[in-house]
C-alpha cells in the first residue's frame, strides 16, 4: 500500500493569557491508501487539535505548531503557502465536523452550499453542479434529492444533515477524508446508518478515512488500525484486533474494562480509573497517564515513556509491560 | 438490590400524557397544533430498584421524567410517589413529596447556579426544607455529603467553574441528596461525560443505592450503560413505551422489532463480534411528535409492519411474566 500521509512530531501549543496548553506533544503517525485509521481518545487528549493542525485550520495566535512535519506525498503540509493549503482542503483532503447543526449555513440552501464547492473547487458551471449535487446527494442516500436541494438546513433532520456533510466532503474524490467525531451527536440507529453509509463510499471510492473518535465501541466494525491517544500523546497503536484483544496500554486496559457491553450479562462492578486527565496547562514531564495508573513505577513520574514495539506493528508507550507487571 | 420489598411499588404512573402547545403568531398567539412528547404512558417502579427509561433522542423520555415530578405540569394522568399523589398536592404536601423525590439533571454546566458556591448549592434543599434550621449543623451535613459523593470537604467555599464535568456531577448528586428522597430521577447523568469518568459516577450511584435503599428511574440513550445498572428497562419511541421488561429477558429476547433495532445498532468494543453481527438498520428518521403516524407509531420504519398497523394502534399487553410490549406481530 502507498504511505498517503505521514506525520511526523507534531507538537502543537496555544499560548493564551493563563499560559501555554501543551495540546499536542509529538505525535506521528501514518496512513496508506484506502486505508482506514481510527483515533481515540477523550475529550482534550489532543485528537482533534492534531488533525486541525495539519490541515492548517488553527487560528494562530493562539495556536502555534512548534515542531513537527506532515508529509502529503512529497510535500510538507506544515510548509505551504496559505493559498497551496486552499488548493489541498477540500480536494485532496476532505473533513466532515461533529455538529451537522454548525457546519451548514443556516441562511443557504442545501443546494446552494453544494453547488458552491462545485464550482469554486472543479469550476463547474450551474447547470452541471446541480446534476452532480443531485447525484451526490443520493449517493448518501437523501431520498427524493432533486427535490430537496431547495431546503434549507433547518428542514433536514441531524442524520440528513450529517449526510450532507459527507456529500460535500466528497465532491472533489478526496483521497483522505477526516471524519471529526461524526456520529457523536446522532442518535444510535442513526449512527448505525452513518457507519455504513462511510463504509460503503469508503470502498467504492478506495478512499482513506481517519475516523476521531471517543468511542472504543464504534470503531471496533469500522477501522482497520487504532491509535489511542490521551493528554496530547499517542498512547497506543495496533491493527484494530489486536489492541482489542491485547491491549498494551494501562489507559487502554482501563477503558475497554469501563465499558459495559450490550451483549452480556452483568458479572461485575464496572472497574473505574481514578482521577481526571491532567491539566494541560502544566508542561508534562514524565508519562501523562502516570497519576491515574495502577502500573506506575518511579521511572513514569519523570520520564516521558517513547512509542516502542510490543509485538508485530502493535506499540505502545509505557515503562511498564502490562501483561507481566515488570519494568521493560 | 433492597431485600424488602413491600406490595406497594414506590412510583406509580397511570396514563401520564404531556402535550406541548405549538403557537403561532407574535402578538395574538394561536394554539396551532400540540407536541405530544408523552402520550399515555404507565409504568411502576418497586422500591429499591433502578427502572431504566431508553430511548433516542426526541422519544419523550426527559419530558416523562420531569412530568411524573411535577416538574411540568401534566396534560392528564395520575402518578404517586410513596402514596401521596403528586398532581393533587399544594402547598405542604407538595414540599413533603418534593423531599421524597430528587432529580440529578444530564449537564452538570447548565444545572448549577454559577454564582453560588457548593456550600449554598448543596445546602439550599435543607434550606427549602427547613431540615437542619442551623447554618452550622448545615454545613457540617454539606461535607458529609461532599464526603459520601467523594469531594473534599475543603471544597465547600468554590465557584461550579472550578470543577471539572465529573466533579460537577457529583455535586449534583450531593445536593440531590441533601434532602433524604426516597426515589431520584437521573437523567442522563453520565452522557455528558468522558468515557473514563463515566464509569466512576456509575459506581456511584449504585454505592448511594446500596447504602441509602434508594430508588432510581435512570434516563439514558446509552443502551450497554442502563443494562449494566438497571433492574428493569422500558423502551420508548415517539411518546409511548413500546416494550418493558426485567433487564437480561428484554436484552436477551427483545420483542418489539424497535428494541430488536436498537439494541442491534449499539456497537460492541470487540472487532471479530462487531463484523459478525447481525445489524437491523431501521431506515430513516424518528417522524415529528406533532403529527404522529396513525396506528402503530413506529409502522412507517418497521420491517415487519402489515396493513394492520397502519390503522390499529397496538395493546399494551404482558407476553411473558414481567414482559410487556406493544406490537402486532409479536405472538404470544
Amino acid at each position: 500500500m502507498t504511505m498517503l500521509l505521514q506525520t511526523i512530531d507534531l507538537k502543537t501549543r496555544f499560548r493564551i493569557p493563563e499560559g501555554t496548553i501543551y495540546a499536542v506533544n509529538g505525535v506521528s503517525f501514518h496512513i496508506s491508501e484506502g486505508e482506514t485509521l481510527a483515533v481515540v481518545g477523550e475529550s482534550g487528549c489532543g485528537k482533534s487539535v492534531t488533525m486541525m493542525s495539519i490541515l492548517r485550520l488553527l487560528p494562530t495566535p493562539p495556536a502555534e505548531i512548534v515542531s513537527g512535519r506532515a508529509l502529503w506525498g512529497n510535500r510538507d503540509l506544515l510548509r505551504l503557502s496559505e493559498n497551496e493549503m486552499e488548493q489541498l482542503r477540500g480536494r485532496e483532503i476532505a473533513m466532515v465536523f461533529q455538529d451537522p447543526m454548525t457546519s451548514l449555513n443556516p441562511v443557504l440552501t442545501i443546494g446552494r452550499q453544494l453547488t458552491e464547492s462545485l464550482r469554486v473547487h472543479l469550476g463547474m458551471g450551474k447547470e452541471d453542479a446541480a446534476q452532480r449535487a443531485v447525484e451526490l446527494l443520493e449517493q448518501v442516500g437523501i431520498p427524493d434529492a432533486a427535490h430537496r436541494l431547495g431546503d434549507y438546513p433547518h428542514q433536514y433532520s441531524g442524520g440528513m444533515r450529517q449526510r450532507v456533510m459527507i456529500a460535500m466532503a466528497l465532491c472533489c474524490h478526496p483521497s483522505l477524508l477526516i471524519a471529526d467525531e461524526p456520529t457523536t451527536a446522532l442518535d444510535v440507529t442513526i449512527q448505525a446508518q452513518i457507519v455504513e453509509l462511510v463504509k460503503k463510499l469508503r470502498d467504492q471510492l478506495h478512499m482513506a478515512v481517519i475516523w476521531i473518535t471517543h468511542d472504543l465501541g464504534v470503531v471496533a466494525g469500522l477501522a482497520q488500525r487504532v491509535m489511542v491517544m490521551y493528554a496530547g500523546f499517542v498512547v497506543e497503536e495496533a491493527l484494530v484486533d489486536d489492541l482489542y484483544e491485547d491491549p498494551r496500554h494501562p489507559y487502554t486496559l482501563a477503558l475497554l474494562a469501563a465499558l459495559p457491553r450490550v451483549d452480556r450479562r452483568r458479572d461485575r462492578r464496572l472497574k473505574s480509573i481514578p482521577g481526571a486527565p491532567p491539566n494541560l496547562l502544566v508542561e508534562p514531564r514524565g508519562c501523562p497517564f502516570a497519576p491515574r495508573c495502577e502500573f506506575a513505577i518511579e521511572r513514569c513520574r519523570f520520564e516521558i515513556p517513547p512509542l516502542q514495539p510490543v509485538g508485530g506493528t502493535h506499540t505502545a508507550a509505557c515503562w511498564v509491560d502490562v501483561t507481566t507487571g515488570a519494568p521493560r | 438490590m433492597n431485600t424488602m420489598k413491600p406490595a406497594e411499588p414506590l412510583v406509580v404512573v397511570q396514563n401520564l400524557k404531556k402535550y406541548f402547545p405549538v403557537t403561532s403568531g407574535l402578538v395574538f398567539q394561536r394554539k396551532t397544533g400540540e407536541v405530544r412528547a408523552v402520550d399515555d404512558i404507565s409504568f411502576t417502579v418497586e422500591r429499591g430498584e433502578t427502572l431504566g427509561l431508553v430511548g433516542e433522542s426526541g422519544c419523550g423520555k426527559t419530558t416523562a421524567g420531569r412530568t411524573l415530578l411535577a416538574l411540568y405540569p401534566p396534560t392528564s394522568g395520575h402518578v404517586t410517589i410513596d402514596g401521596m399523589d403528586v398532581y393533587a398536592a399544594r402547598g405542604r404536601d407538595l414540599l413533603a413529596i418534593r423531599r421524597k423525590a430528587q432529580i440529578i439533571f444530564q449537564d452538570p454546566y447548565a444545572s448549577l447556579n454559577p454564582r453560588w458556591t457548593v456550600d449554598a448549592i448543596v445546602s439550599e434543599p435543607m434550606r427549602v426544607h427547613s431540615i437542619l434550621p442551623d447554618s452550622k449543623a448545615r454545613s457540617e451535613r454539606v461535607k458529609e455529603l461532599l464526603a459520601l459523593v467523594g469531594l473534599s470537604g475543603r471544597l465547600v467555599n468554590r465557584f461550579p467553574h472550578e470543577f471539572s464535568g465529573g466533579q460537577r456531577q457529583r455535586i449534583g448528586i450531593a445536593r440531590a441528596l441533601a434532602s433524604d428522597p426516597l426515589f431520584i430521577v437521573c437523567d442522563e447523568p453520565i452522557s455528558a461525560l468522558d468515557v473514563s469518568i463515566q464509569a466512576q459516577v456509575v459506581n456511584l450511584l449504585e454505592d448511594l443505592q446500596d447504602r441509602f435503599g434508594l430508588t432510581y428511574l435512570f434516563i439514558a440513550h446509552n443502551l450497554s450503560m442502563v443494562r449494566h445498572i438497571c433492574d428493569r428497562v422500558a423502551v420508548m419511541y415517539l411518546g409511548i413505551i413500546v416494550e418493558l421488561g426485567e433487564r437480561d429477558e428484554l436484552y436477551d429476547h427483545p420483542l418489539h422489532p424497535y428494541t430488536r433495532a436498537l439494541l442491534s445498532a449499539v456497537p460492541i468494543p470487540n472487532p471479530k463480534q462487531d463484523r459478525a453481527r447481525q445489524r437491523m438498520i431501521l431506515s430513516g428518521d424518528v417522524p415529528s411528535p406533532i403529527n404522529p403516524p396513525p396506528g402503530c407509531r413506529f409502522h412507517p420504519r418497521c420491517p415487519l409492519a402489515v396493513e394492520r398497523c397502519h390503522q390499529e394502534p397496538p395493546v399494551w399487553r404482558e407476553v411473558a411474566t414481567g414482559h410487556w410490549v406493544a406490537c402486532h406481530e409479536v405472538s404470544g
